[in-house]
């Protein structure tokens, strides 16, 4: 169980704490922000997996599924089904009152000390029965202040909590904005429930729209750092989307989330039964390379369950069901949250260093195509796992102007059972569409043959090493000697 | 004059629960129901039924 959270022991033997070449109390602290980010923003989102990329490799974060009313009805939205092994907004196992949500996270703040952020994602809208996400939150806030809390909501009742939101430090919030113009909104939104009745068609998406906005503003006034989540539904919204981009980022949205739409008839949802169609990688891939002078994009969003714990792209959330917790009293003791949090400061400040060191050496090689490869990562920046174990690749693409991070192949995607270990490579194969490196710390013979067939090249020479390193490494090596020597 | 809700149905979200002027609906063993003496149909609050407004799934709110 333990292999599953990157940890304490794996950032120990990375060489994080070697301390090599930096004065025992020089690295850490403000050091470890990024160049372009004021600290304050710094403060706010370095701990938070979903808001900022970096933070994701090391901390966790639990969704508690203490809303599962919902004041709107989505065409890709159904809570009706619930499958431990799906994982997608809107499903969940079980549902918590306010003190067994406090129970839990107690729990798992005990058992996970990368536990930094506490969520209110559904599988309703947090913000209908307001009174349970704000219970639940006071809570919690009295025996974890460490904590940070979010929550996320389609924004229709958002206008009347923008006050107990920040009352509550709660400071950051995501709202679904699929649309900037009604007219599209019709084909997502068949109804609203506000102010006691029940609106349908343009109207219903006038008003989802303005309550967004007005949310929106109000909130980015307030200091509340805002991430716009919108599903990318081909045919409907997807161009759409450019316009939402500029509309949220003129109104001060710090990142936008574009997701694909998950479609399955087996979901149960109206698009899921009406055939509708998510997009591929590319499209969704092209959509956001369009909107990268947008809103900042958020490209690591694993889609969660409502009721999620642990790193982004695990769920460990069957360890701690409720019929789990012990009846005794856990420790609310943030002391080894907060050690870990200094040794993540001191990592990502080593971790910058290597990656200013890398676009140091790629900076004078020769100006050709960027290069695109997927790598295995348990976290910490380095490229620590092995093939076999790897669930999700994260992809990067590499040139002379530096080493980008630009999404991740999940090839798990959503119902694991009753699949085979060759189906799963197939699976796998498919995910890395358009890829063909991959950098893994370790991969078996028979797997590797299979991915040189499939033109593939799994290479192992990198392991443990930064990803930014191995990077520009493989960049420079792949270049003609002449290109090398300009 | 009272709504029921069809169990087979309802996906126990308890959006009713919380929209409900009159406070007749209750929960027991994960299963909503209204209770009938409570229940006024919003006649005097609202003109619908408010359970039947938010309820996600057609036909699960429905007269008794």
């Amino acid at each position: 169980m333990n292999q599953r959270v990157i940890a304490l022991d794996s950032l120990l033997n990375t060489g994080v704490t070697k301390r090599k070449g930096c004065a025992a109390s020089g690295c850490g602290g403000a050091a470890d922000g990024p160049d372009d980010m004021a600290p304050e923003v710094w403060a706010k989102v370095r701990d938070h997996p979903c808001y900022s990329e970096g933070a994701h490799h090391y901390f966790a974060r639990m969704h508690v599924a203490v809303a599962p009313a919902c004041n709107i009805q989505c065409h890709y939205c159904n809570r009706k089904y619930d499958c431990a092994n799906e994982s997608r907004p809107g499903v969940v196992s079980e549902r918590l009152t306010p003190e067994q949500a406090a129970r839990k996270v107690l729990a798992v703040a005990a058992a996970v000390p990368q536990l930094s952020v506490l969520g209110v994602a559904g599988p309703g809208d947090a913000l209908h029965d307001f009174t349970r996400t704000f219970e639940t939150f006071t809570l919690v806030a009295r025996t974890l202040p460490d904590l940070k809390l979010c929550l996320s909501t389609n924004g229709l009742a958002l206008p009347d909590h923008v006050a107990a939101i920040t009352a509550l430090n709660i400071d950051h919030v995501t709202i679904t904005i699929n649309v900037v113009d009604p007219e599209v909104g019709t084909r997502i939104y068949p109804w609203i429930f506000f102010r006691n009745r029940r609106w349908t068609g343009l109207e219903a998406s006038r008003i989802l729209l303005e309550r967004q906005m007005e949310g929106l503003e109000r909130l980015v006034a307030a200091g509340v750092l805002v991430k716009v989540n919108s599903v990318m539904i081909p045919g409907v919204n997807d161009e759409h989307l450019k316009a939402v981009n500029a509309a949220v980022k003129q109104r001060g949205a710090f990142l936008h989330n574009i997701m694909p739409l998950i479609s399955d008839p087996a979901h149960g949802t109206h698009f899921g039964l009406s055939g509708q169609r998510g997009p591929t990688p590319a499209e969704l891939k092209e959509l956001q390379d369009a909107l990268a002078g947008g809103a900042s994009l958020m490209r690591h969003c694993r889609q969660c369950r409502a009721d999620a714990v642990g790193l982004l792209g695990e769920d460990r959330g069957q360890e701690f069901r409720l019929d789990q917790l012990s009846a005794t009293t856990q420790t609310a003791d943030p002391a080894p949250r907060l050690e870990y949090r200094a040794m993540v400061a001191e990592a990502r400040a080593d971790r910058r260093r290597a990656a200013k060191a890398a676009a140091v050496r790629l900076a004078p090689l020769a100006d050709v195509l960027p290069r695109r490869v997927a790598v295995c990562t348990k976290g910490g920046g380095r490229i620590n796992q092995h093939f076999g174990h790897a669930r999700e690749f994260q992809v990067y693409e590499v040139d002379r102007t530096g080493v980008r991070f630009i999404g991740h192949r999940r090839a798990d995607n959503y119902c694991g059972g009753g699949f085979g270990q060759d189906e799963n490579l197939e699976a796998i194969i498919a995910a890395l569409a358009g890829i063909d490196t991959v950098l893994a710390a370790k991969i078996g013979a028979c797997p590797r043959s299979r991915l040189a067939e499939a033109g593939i090249a799994v290479i192992q020479t990198y392991a443990h090493e930064y990803i930014e390193t191995s990077l520009s490494a493989l960049f420079a090596s792949g270049l003609a000697p002449q290109a090398l020597a300009s | 004059m009272a709504y029921q809700i069809l169990a087979s149905l309802c996906t126990a979200c308890g959006a009713c629960e919380f929209e409900c002027p009159n406070k007749a609906i209750r929960i027991k063993n994960d299963i909503y129901f209204v209770k009938p003496e409570k229940c006024t149909e919003c006649v005097g609050h609202f003109d619908t039924p408010q359970c039947v407004a938010i309820c996600p799934i057609e036909g699960a709110c429905i007269q008794a």
